[in-house]
């Protein structure tokens, strides 16, 4: 993705392009070229400069080992705690090899640890606001936030939990009554200022680069509307100056008004047998095509208007019209068969052989919100086709067909007559000879145009990526329990193989201390609540356990739980977030509760002996499991691991796992 | 002994007039002209069918929601003597004589009447006035959405009726715990909370969004209890045994401990409305026990249980697939259709469409329909004989076999050639010699995915297989795509090289069987020709059946379909959509699911006014400045978790729903909301109208507000009722909105 960058080429991803632009960065001062095409994983980088990126993504992924010891750190006041999870994030074999590789995720969660650890670090300074390093760690707090959902759109979710955090912090300080309501303002406005205001500018400054850099036209093009991309250089849309109005004879192409609707398309192929009459098949496609092209007639006559001498005759709101396929010269028709699969709506085919079709051809071209008799015009005209004979409305139902259609949106006629953008089209080129042409500067969209526009497509795109049918999907349930893996390269036993999968010791024991985590919470807030007397050092560990680990389940539950809504194909990587917030709540929890056994016990040097012993005996667990289980980071060649001569074969402890 | 006798026998009834008096007046709006009108009305034409399906116990899945509902109105049409035989076909078709229209829309109708009463109690529950309480009884028993779906046989009334019996159950539990915990009536109360939350959870989903609120009000309610240091801990700290510092917790003051309030809160909010929940489905099979339309979409074992259909088949099948069987291997997937391992003499083309090669071997497809062609032998790779051996050898899991195709005794083969429509997978066919050093493959290691021991015996119809190719380690499949003109569009079947833990299409359960005995080919064709026979019964268990149940009904899901009157959620708050129920043949006669505007509007407005107010008065608690006395605002508060808690549970999920929706899913919602009016207005007029002659006026408003909501409420009764019927004019004074559809025929 970063090739795009360096080459200025524009491009459509479903995440925000701050992660890529620092990798297209990174890749650029380190000589990348951006000429290796990218296209399949496991394709040779050759002479191709790669270590630059890739180094920098690892440099990322190892930031957050500190970042969380000093998190823990500071939530904790304990080093042992800290240790433990840092020696965890060390030797987890699933960050580990995430961050090795050109990955969006290592930037991802450099920023959401840096907004956490900042963040933490802010709730510390509380006692001295205002100072220098207060203000710090607050505006580096928005900071870190705004990188955050400059990556990926999961960065919202730590937003989440710092404004939550920023709430709770909020609501405590109006409760102190000692604080004057001015000073209270102050602080309001200086957490508005940090935690609001900087992250959106910055994030609305990384997407002004980004649109100033890729200024090229490129393969992203077609997901954007018209004037979006009449901005960029090389699309047959910048600079061009077409004709205004539209006449019979026009050679046009149709764009659907949803957000990343696509254009009016139609191909020799037919509908499959089952699905309506074996017509010729229309879609809306994403792409510019030569199939996009059709021809506005009239109903009745055949007469061949190219003919320059004939004159111009406009096309009018409320006229009746035929629109022919320039490439098949099919028109297109629409009958009371159903739509592939908006099963209430009709069916839209390509009918008629070199124009000469039926009834079931003549469309009633209106625009919105004008009189009968008006022109219509290119590009600003948001128009409707009605079919006269069924009264239905043309539109693009937005749902993709299967192979048969090759994968494009379905067209439908549908009979509910009411206005939405998947039923309203734009003339986007607009061929005519014999019309004069004008610019379309005019149209140029604002800047905060194209920043909603992206957004829509981007959120989109992403609900876009449904799973197919039959298709083993991973599961939010797989995830914790480290259950499956995800294949990074290599498949056969030749090949050099690297598996994501997180060191299972780690995951499990993460896993376990959560079920630990909450009795102990439960535990201490009901004995808090009966008001049983605690010693000084109790309170203090029981204070830890609430706020600085509530904090951090808080994280977890926010990083974990959204994804059991989401509809999209969800990937094992997509727990890592989450994970680090686990790592952390396990660090936490084991350094509180052998502190408190260890708390039993008379003398202290036994005491001491018990909770270093713990702790350590903790590490040692973790680093040899990390010796059996490196390989899988670090690469392996040989037989897979279900055959029995491997030396992975003693390490398939789950059925499901497949290095 | 006869001393009770000394004193005269006195019993004094207290009746509460107001209460009376609104029950009478909700059966009269609700229960006025029931039976009009004689025709389908919308969504019963949907669980009209139900009803009918159950008056002829035939068994069938409905993925809009569990049975309770459904039962509740066959109990109507039971008790009319309905005999299920009318085709639910269109919304419009009159009734035959034979319907009993009235008692099917009786208990739908008693429920929504039933709802107005409740409404007042709840409000003199949460301590406000006798005068607020009528007053919300009141604008429930004038809102017309909620008159319209109550008339019909529909559910919502059914549901918001048990919403609001497990909140006021809750609230008297509740008020009674102060004094009198653990007495008769405090149990019957909380009793009657969970058994109100599991009817609500059985007629719809939705029911769990208030289940869930109480649960959540119980739970808060509990922790504040914890509080309360007169409680006693069970002997003074079993809770709590790993604290070290807990010595001095002995208050014996209360008899009951925390445990004990803790034990019976779950048993009453948990124990019991799971229960009761098991037992809706339990009534529910019992009630269906033959086959019928939707039975494809169980599995072999759960078909086999109903009377007729699979089960006159499979009846007396032998249990224990042995080598030499003769089965039929259906997918346990289901989808895109049910269909069976099925070869036919055709082969692959050499070259596809694309220019990829094949084998050219005989296809192996996976067909939907039953014909002999699904039959296969199961064959001992070691032995020749293709019949049962006698004692019959059975085979177990791990066992190594080859699949014969009956009819044309070709092997089941597969082999690293791409599969037609799949080219990562292997291509499966039936192997045919063509003597081009391509060797038949066809040994299958049998591997039970639901086995209890590694040596269970395959079953038929219970065990789940799959089929592991002992050259390839590729796992038989099926891919889901329809193969072109020369499959004749069956399925595809694949061996899937790759497989990623369990999924439900590499996996078959044996559904025909029986042991064959012929030893030449021709006789077996006419054996295969015959139906099984033999006996063997064997029944599934009650919690099978209802997981299995429970599972699709959640998993089932149909193709989201837009309909004309489908809405979004955000629509229903100010009333911008309707739906129109019914229209008379040939008049203007109409009805319409259409609320009281301004019962909706206000409702609104005091949801806002509520929410500012509580604001404020949080923000100025926290900086110790008491606007109220606290009593008032705790019962601010309680009545605010009730109402605006209601309305939020019971509303924002539908903004993260995908499914098809409609303005009736609001109405629970909306109830909520309704009686949220009398509690801001009474709070207004208690705290913020200081002098008398604000108060006057104040009261002066609600009068006339009061007379203009019953005023819209005659406006639209003609579309709520369906009568008199209104002329084209009057109809388009109605149209208030332009976004409503009120049906004007034309001239």
């Amino acid at each position: 993705m970063g090739s795009y960058y360096i080459n200025r080429t524009f491009f459509f991803d479903v995440h925000p392009p701050l992660g890529k632009m620092l990798i297209g960065l990174a890749g650029y001062l380190s000589g990348y070229d951006g000429t290796f095409p990218f296209q399949k994983p496991g394709d040779r980088y050759e002479q191709h400069n790669y270590m630059g990126m890739r180094g920098f993504c690892a440099f990322l992924g190892s930031c957050l080992v500190p970042f969380a010891y000093l998190t823990v750190l500071e939530l904790s006041k304990s080093l042992p705690a800290a240790l433990l999870t840092a020696c965890i994030l060390i030797f987890d074999t699933g960050c580990i090899t995430l961050s090795q590789y050109i990955l969006l995720d290592p930037i991802l969660m450099f920023f959401l640890m840096g907004a956490v650890l900042s963040m933490v670090k802010c709730n510390a300074c509380a006692d001295r606001p205002f100072s220098a390093s207060w203000w710090f760690w607050l505006s580096l707090t928005g900071v870190n936030l705004a990188g955050a959902m400059g990556v990926k759109f999961v960065g919202l979710f730590v937003v989440l939990l710092v404004g939550l955090n920023t709430i709770y912090d909020l609501w405590d300080l109006l409760g102190n009554l000692s604080l004057s309501l001015v000073m209270f303002g102050k602080h309001l406005l200086a957490r508005v200022l940090c935690l609001i205001l900087l992250p959106l500018a910055l994030y609305t400054a990384v997407f002004a680069v980004h649109f100033t850099v890729l200024n090229k036209s490129g393969p992203g093009d077609g997901f954007f509307s018209s004037a979006f991309q009449s901005q960029l250089i090389g699309n047959n849309l910048h600079n061009v100056s077409i004709p205004e109005h539209l006449a019979y004879g026009s050679v046009i192409t149709m764009k659907n008004l949803r957000m990343a609707g696509g254009y009016l398309h139609s191909h020799w192929h037919l509908y499959p047998e089952g699905v309506g009459a074996r017509q010729q098949q229309v879609t809306a496609y994403l792409h510019k095509d030569l199939n996009n092209l059709w021809i506005i007639k009239k109903p009745d006559s055949d007469a061949d208007l190219s003919d320059p001498s004939s004159p111009v005759e406009f096309v009018r709101h409320g006229d009746i019209i035929r629109l022919e396929h320039k490439e098949t010269s099919r028109n297109l028709h629409s009958h009371q068969h159903e739509a592939p699969l908006t099963r209430k709506h009709f069916q839209v085919t390509g009918y008629g052989i070199n124009g000469t079709g039926d009834s079931n051809d003549f469309w009633r071209i209106e625009v919105v919100g004008r009189k009968p008799g008006k022109l219509i015009k290119v590009l600003r005209s948001q128009v409707r086709l009605t079919h006269v004979a069924t009264g239905c409305i043309l539109g693009s139902s937005g749902k993709t067909l299967p192979k048969w259609g090759w994968e494009q949106v379905e067209v439908t006629c549908t009979p509910y007559l009411k206005d939405t953008p998947n039923s309203l089209w734009n003339f986007e080129d607009h061929i005519n000879p014999k019309l004069p042409n004008i610019s379309l500067d005019v149209l140029k969209p604002s800047f905060a145009e194209i920043l909603l526009e992206s957004h829509m497509v981007m959120i989109r795109g992403n609900s876009g990526l449904k799973p197919k049918d039959n298709e083993v999907t991973s599961k939010p349930w797989h995830w914790p329990i480290n259950y499956q893996g995800l294949r990074f390269s290599g498949v056969n036993e030749t090949d050099y193989r690297v598996y994501l999968l997180g060191n299972p010791v780690v995951w499990w024991l993460n896993l376990f201390t959560i079920g630990l985590y909450l009795l102990t919470a439960i535990s201490t807030a009901v004995a808090l609540k009966r008001g049983v007397q605690l010693s000084s050092e109790l309170k203090e560990l029981s204070r830890v356990v609430l706020r600085g680990g509530g904090q951090i389940a808080l994280g977890w539950l926010l990083h974990y739980l959204p994804f059991f809504m989401m509809g999209r194909v969800l990937y094992f990587h997509h727990y890592f977030p989450a994970m680090l917030f686990s790592s952390m709540l396990t660090g936490i929890t084991w350094d509180t509760l052998l502190k408190f056994f260890a708390g039993f016990l008379s003398p202290s040097t036994a005491a001491r002996r018990v909770y270093g012993g713990g702790i350590l005996a903790l590490v040692l667990l973790i680093m040899y499991s990390f010796y059996l289980f490196h390989p899988l980071s670090y690469g392996m060649i040989g037989p897979m691991a279900s055959d029995p001569s491997s030396p992975m074969a003693g390490l398939r402890w789950m059925d499901s796992w497949e290095f | 002994m006869l001393g009770f006798l000394k004193n005269p026998v006195v019993v004094t009834a207290e009746i509460n007039v107001n209460l009376v008096a609104l029950t009478v007046m909700g059966l009269i709006s609700r229960l006025w002209g029931l039976s009009y009108p004689r025709a389908v009305v919308f969504d019963e034409v949907y669980y009209g069918q139900f009803v009918s399906l159950y008056m002829k116990r035939i068994f069938f899945v409905d993925d809009s929601g569990p049975p309770f509902g459904h039962m509740l109105l066959a109990l109507g049409g039971y008790l009319g003597g309905f005999d299920g035989n009318f085709l639910w076909n269109r919304i419009g078709a009159e009734y035959s004589m034979n319907v009993p229209v009235w008692s099917l829309r009786l208990l739908p109708a008693l429920a929504g009447a039933l709802c107005i009463p409740l409404a007042y109690q709840i409000l003199v529950e949460l301590q406000f006035s006798h005068c607020a309480a009528l007053g919300g009884a009141l604008l429930i028993l004038l809102e017309n959405s909620l008159i319209t779906q109550s008339r019909f046989m529909l559910l919502e009334s059914i549901l918001i009726f048990f919403i609001l019996l497990a909140v006021l159950s809750y609230l008297k539990f509740y008020n009674l715990q102060r004094h009198s915990s653990f007495s008769a009536s405090w149990w019957v109360w909380l009793l009657l909370t969970g058994v109100a939350c599991s009817c609500a959870v059985g007629v719809k989903y939705m029911g769990l969004f208030t289940y869930m609120l109480l649960l959540a009000i119980a739970g808060l309610h509990f922790w504040h209890m914890l509080g309360n240091q007169n409680l006693s801990n069970v002997g003074g700290g079993w809770l709590f045994c790993s604290y070290p510092c807990l010595g001095d917790l002995s208050l014996k003051t209360c008899s009951v401990s925390l445990l004990c309030h803790f034990l019976a809160r779950g048993l009453a909010l948990i124990i019991i409305p799971v229960a009761m929940y098991l037992s809706f489905f339990y009534v529910h099979l019992t009630l269906l026990y033959r086959s019928g339309p939707h039975d494809q979409i169980m599995t072999s074992a759960f078909q086999a249980s109903l009377e007729g259909g699979l089960a006159r088949i499979t009846q007396g099948q032998p249990l224990e697939v042995a080598y030499g069987s003769q089965i039929t291997l259906r997918n346990v997937l289901g989808k895109p259709m049910q269909c069976w391992l099925h070869s036919h003499t055709n082969t692959y083309p050499i070259r596809y469409e694309n220019g990829r090669g094949s084998s050219h071997q005989q296809q192996v497809t996976c067909y939907p329909f039953k014909d002999v062609n699904n039959w296969w032998i199961v064959k001992d790779p070691g032995m020749q004989q293709l019949v049962v051996s006698n004692p019959p050898r059975p085979v177990r899991h791990g066992h190594i076999v080859q699949l014969v195709h009956g009819i044309t005794t070709r092997y089941l083969n597969t082999h690293d050639v791409a599969a037609p429509l799949s080219p990562h997978s292997q291509e499966v066919s039936c192997y045919i010699d063509y003597n081009v050093s391509m060797p038949a493959q066809n040994l299958w290691r049998v591997e039970i995915v639901n086995r209890e021991t590694d040596t269970d015996v395959w079953k038929t119809i219970l065990s789940e297989v799959r089929f592991v190719h002992v050259n390839t380690s590729a796992v038989l499949k099926l891919s889901g795509a329809s193969l072109p003109e020369w499959g004749y569009r069956q399925l595809e079947v694949v061996g899937e090289k790759l497989s990623k833990g369990y999924h439900q299409s590499m996996v078959w359960n044996v559904e025909e069987h029986r042991y064959g005995k012929s030893q030449e080919q021709k006789e077996r064709e006419v054996e295969l020709h015959s139906p099984t026979q033999m006996d063997i019964s064997k029944n599934l268990s009650f919690m099978a059946k209802f997981t299995e149940l429970q599972w699709k009904i959640l998993t089932l899901k149909n193709e989201d379909t837009e309909h004309k009157y489908s809405s979004s959620a955000l629509d229903w708050i100010t009333m911008d959509t309707n739906i129109a129920y019914w229209l008379h043949p040939t008049s203007g006669a109409q009805i319409h699911l259409l609320g009281n505007v301004l019962t909706w509007a206000s409702a609104n407005v005091a949801a806002v006014i509520y929410v500012c107010l509580s604001l404020w008065y949080l923000v100025r608690r926290r900086r110790k400045i008491y606007d109220i006395p606290e009593d008032a605002w705790q019962l601010w508060v309680s009545a605010g978790e009730i109402c605006v808690g209601g309305w939020a549970v019971n509303y924002l999920p539908f903004f993260l729903m995908e499914k098809t929706l409609f303005l009736y899913h609001y109405l629970p919602a909306l109830t909520f909301q309704i009686l949220l009016i009398p509690i801001v207005l009474q709070h207004l007029s208690d705290y913020l109208c200081r002098s008398l002659l604000s108060k006057t006026m104040f009261r002066a408003l609600i009068v006339a507000w009061f007379s203009s909501v019953y005023l819209v409420y005659c406006t639209f009764s003609p579309v709520t009722y369906g009568e008199p019927s209104l002329s084209v004019a009057e109809l388009k004074d109605l149209r208030w909105k332009d976004s409503w559809n009120i049906l004007i025929r034309k001239q």
